[in-house]
């Protein structure tokens, strides 16, 4: 039963993990580089989820979409500025871009007065509520995160396979190229992709902040999707959420089951392990430079 | 065709390799004897490169064997090919992009280091004099290839033709036995294909190089090679003299098409 | 502009390319042998740790630089070093011997590190080394027998048998030399055929392993040298602070030293100590600034990492080339002058080479 218990718990933790790892891919497919800022980008729509509901009083219902809008907003607004410049420079410079948009963000948020350096609780309507279902505790925050996450995937999914952006995004992460000579504004394609992944961080950060209450350093939480995301496989979606998902069971077993210290570093044992028996992550593809 | 065996340098029996559901090369047989220049032909993706890509050890046959000097290779790792004694250049150029031209014929000459890591570290005796050899040997190819003009410049900064003659200069850095040139004129114009046909031609009399080629331009084809071999759909089609492969009708049906084809190419009236 | 007129061979193999490098590098040598009586005792100190994250930089240059390997938890090696001169001196064991087990531990653990760097690269590796960085960091937490764990260590002065060096003239002078030889070291590579495997390897694997570069053992071994100088800083830094505990090793302390070979100038020595110079002079500059800034601004505890990432921001997108690459065109402008124009150093735009090409 404890077993269970901490599978659940584990399977919520991962889903966390699974959607920052779901942007983080989302924007390594389509313009091939990886983004540290996403662990930030949570954190501020989780700090932005607070701000519109305790200082300018949003219900729930208003002020989620709103984060969500206007993190989405941030996110293209960010690849408009900083992101587009750079393309076409090394792919080292283009992260360390991003772990600079990350020291800012985590920067100017600590510099609020007050709010910065606090630790918040977010008011949830459904905070602190427990379903019995038989011998196990279900925690409605963790059904929540595991519900919103289910309901996110199979949005992505139709979007990705049906709808004419989700395909032309395809399109663009295979070869730029000639997805431009297609007539495809691959351009402001990327700002959609980043606006999306700034989006899903966002609401990853607002379905774990009544978990782990918000604070500015909620953002080296995320660091461990980084781990997921290569389990999974770089490039590949479901990948992410399944690597999410793994790391977080992982960690939370070995919390219980193992000795102290292990829980933290549970997310990297489990990539390095990964790294050494199937180096390209669980679904990603091998990919090999014809010369 | 009585190869005496000491005059073969490199022999590939029955080679073929398969990438997924792919024969990318068929059960492709040759021998390439010292001292010649022996040229592959044939249409796009007919696993010409495919089959250099075995020889340099990129890839590994999933059967056959390729013995080089008597040695086999297809056991040897990728970098140890280079040391035995054969250099190639890449179809694509595979230059060493944010360093000079200078340093990439200098990394060419890698299999001809002489110091140690720790030598190199405090630069020792035996290191300064193997640096100052291997500068005047690069300077010899320099002077071969008409390079002068850019010894220090960046690769990123030279323009095509240029690339394509410094990825033959690192070969050639490398002093090796065979070459492997896959497609050396491609991208040149005429005045550089024709200076390519001098420097193959040297690099053969002068040197004593054996090459092994891979090229699309006949004209080149016809002045330079001692045989040639023409490849289809990963399959040998002929093996000869230039002229004899040349008007070897299975070859001109890869090439052109089938005979009948040829008529909707004719004017009306002729 | 200079025109170096070369009538032999050795002057493309020497060090110093001509008489204005011996003069200038001469002058700067000459300014930090005489440091200790020319400086007041903080700015000494200040340089000091200069010069220990020159000698560290000059690792992570070696391995992300020129060898093209990313590694995000490089204060791993830092802290392996540490802690060995901390346990070691502890002993009483004298430093020479210390700082070369240090350097030695780091390195082994560079080499273990710098395994999956044989079977996987770029981002995989990157986080496979975050991974390794994170993992190090909880055992220098949970090993409290040796390194005191999170309560922290005291460290005590180094020294040989009877003498101790713990004044801070006495302790600049070893860094002071540590550092002159590990810029020797890498020059030194850098010119022979070692340092150009390592470039070679960065700019085209398939091409090194044609010319004969063992890919596997090239790797481990930049990863080794680039441990084995973090470690070699380590232990230095032991020192310095004379107390160690595991947060002081953990991945904002990675991300700094990134931060500082990628502001100083990737890929060229220079870099490294110009982007030591910054990291130890950009918080002075914002204890300086804060008198002059609004309270509400200047004494917020997020200003150094705000300000840390605009200027990291503001360098990636407007100065690639790093602190180094800037001098580099100021000094170009004044040479040439009226000639320079304003696209001389423009790097050509690639349509990103796809990592992932079939």
């Amino acid at each position: 039963m404890q077993f269970l218990q901490l599978v659940i718990s584990g399977i919520a933790q991962g889903c966390i993990y699974g959607l920052i790892a779901l942007g983080f891919v989302l924007i390594y497919k389509a313009t091939e580089t990886v983004s540290f800022a996403q662990g930030e980008l949570m954190m501020l729509g989780a700090f932005l989820g607070l701000a519109l509901m305790t200082m300018a009083g949003f219900p729930f219902w208003l002020a989620v979409p709103c984060s969500v809008a206007a993190m989405a907003l941030m996110g293209m607004a960010t690849e408009r500025l900083v992101i587009r410049p750079i393309l076409g420079q090394p792919a080292f410079s283009i992260v360390m871009l991003t772990f600079g948009i990350g020291y800012l963000a985590r920067g100017l948020i600590t510099m609020i007065p007050g709010i910065g350096t606090e630790t918040h609780t977010l008011p949830v309507p459904y905070k602190d509520q427990v379903i019995q279902a038989g011998a196990l505790v279900l925690n409605i925050e963790q059904m929540v995160v595991i519900g919103v996450t289910v309901l996110l995937c199979l949005a992505l999914f139709g979007l990705f396979r049906f709808s004419k952006i989700g395909i032309a995004m395809q399109a663009s992460s295979q070869n730029q190229l000639a997805a431009y000579y297609m007539g495809i504004p691959v351009q402001r394609l990327n700002g959609l992709v980043w606006g999306l992944a700034a989006a899903v961080a966002a609401v990853a950060g607002l379905l774990l902040a009544p978990i782990t209450f918000v604070h500015a350093n909620m953002g080296f939480i995320g660091l461990k999707a980084f781990p997921a995301a290569v389990v999974g496989g770089f490039g590949s979606l479901p990948g992410a959420i399944v690597g999410g998902l793994i790391v977080g069971i992982v960690e939370a077993l070995s919390g219980f089951y193992l000795p102290e210290g292990f829980k933290d570093v549970a997310a990297y044992v489990v990539v390095l392990v990964m790294l050494m028996v199937k180096p390209n992550g669980l679904f990603g593809e091998t990919m090999r430079k014809k010369v | 065709m009585n190869a005496v065996t000491s005059d073969v340098l490199l022999s590939a029996r029955e080679i073929s390799v398969r990438f997924g559901g792919v024969l990318a090369v068929n059960k492709v047989s040759f021998d390439v004897r010292r001292g010649e220049v022996f040229t592959l032909i044939g249409p796009n993706g007919a696993g010409k490169t495919t089959v250099f890509n075995l020889i340099s050890r990129i890839y590994t046959p999933t059967s056959g064997e390729i013995t080089y000097e008597g040695i086999s290779l297809t056991q040897r790792p990728a970098h140890e090919v280079a040391s035995l004694g054969i250099a190639r250049t890449f179809q694509n150029i595979e230059l060493f992009e944010h360093a000079s031209v200078l340093q990439n014929l200098l990394i060419g000459r890698h299999t001809h280091r002489r110091t140690g890591f720790w030598q190199d570290m405090f630069f020792t005796g035996a290191a300064r004099k193997a640096a100052v050899d291997d500068r005047e040997r690069v300077e010899r190819v320099i002077e071969f290839l008409d390079l002068q003009h850019h010894r220090d410049t960046m690769i990123a900064g030279l323009p095509y033709g240029v690339r394509k003659v410094v990825e033959l200069a690192r070969a050639l850095c490398a002093e090796p036995k065979l070459l492997l040139l896959d497609e050396p004129s491609s991208g040149l114009n005429v005045e550089e294909t024709e200076d390519m046909v001098f420097w193959i031609d040297d690099i053969r009399r002068e040197f004593g190089i054996t090459v092994l080629m891979v090229e699309h331009d006949m004209s080149l084809v016809s002045k330079v090679s001692d045989r040639v071999l023409a490849m289809n759909q990963g399959e040998v089609l002929a093996l000869g003299e230039p002229a004899e492969v040349q008007a070897h009708p299975g070859v001109v049906e890869a090439y052109l098409g089938s005979t009948q084809d040829l008529s909707s190419l004719r004017r009306p009236g002729s | 502009m200079r025109f170096i007129f070369k009538t032999s061979y050795e002057q493309d193999v020497k060090l110093a390319k001509h008489g204005g490098h011996v003069l200038w590098y001469g002058l700067l040598m000459v300014g930090l042998l005489l440091s200790p009586w020319l400086l007041p005792e903080y700015w000494l100190a200040q340089l000091t740790f200069v010069l220990i994250y020159s000698v560290v930089g000059l690792g992570l240059m070696l391995l992300a630089g020129y060898t093209g390997l990313f590694s995000i938890g490089h204060a791993a090696f830092l802290g392996v070093g540490a802690y060995s001169e901390a346990v070691l001196t502890n002993l009483g064991v004298p430093f020479p011997i210390s700082l070369a087990v240090a350097a030695g531990a780091s390195a082994l653990v560079g080499v273990v590190v710098g395994l999956p760097a044989l079977r996987v690269k770029g981002m995989y590796l990157g986080i496979s080394t975050m991974a390794f960085g994170f993992i190090v960091a909880e055992v220098f937490a949970r090993w409290e027998s040796l390194t005191g764990g999170n309560a922290g260590m005291h460290v005590k002065a180094p020294g040989i048998g009877g003498w101790k060096l713990e004044s801070g003239t006495e302790f600049y002078f070893l860094c002071l030399a540590v550092t002159v030889v590990s810029t020797l070291v890498i020059l030194n590579l850098l010119r022979s055929p070692t340092g150009r495997a390592f470039v070679a390897i960065r700019d085209s694997e398939i091409s090194a392993q044609s010319m004969g570069i063992h890919l596997a053992r090239y790797k481990t071994m930049s990863f080794a040298i680039s441990a084995a100088l973090a470690g070699l800083g380590g232990a230095l830094y032991a020192h310095m602070i004379k107390f160690l505990s595991p947060d002081q090793f953990d991945i904002v302390q990675s991300i700094d030293l990134l931060l500082m070979v990628v502001i100083g100038g990737l890929g060229s020595v220079h870099g490294a100590f110009l982007g030591a110079i910054f990291l130890i002079t950009m918080p002075q500059f914002i204890t300086l600034a804060k008198d002059f800034l609004p309270d509400v601004i200047g004494q917020a505890p997020g200003l150094k990492a705000a300000i840390y990432g605009a200027v990291l921001i503001a360098f990636v997108l407007f100065e690639p080339l790093g602190l180094y690459g800037r001098w580099l065109k100021m000094r170009t402008f004044f040479e040439i002058f009226p000639f320079y124009r304003k696209g001389m150093f423009k790097r050509q735009k690639s349509f990103q080479k796809s990592d992932r090409l079939r």
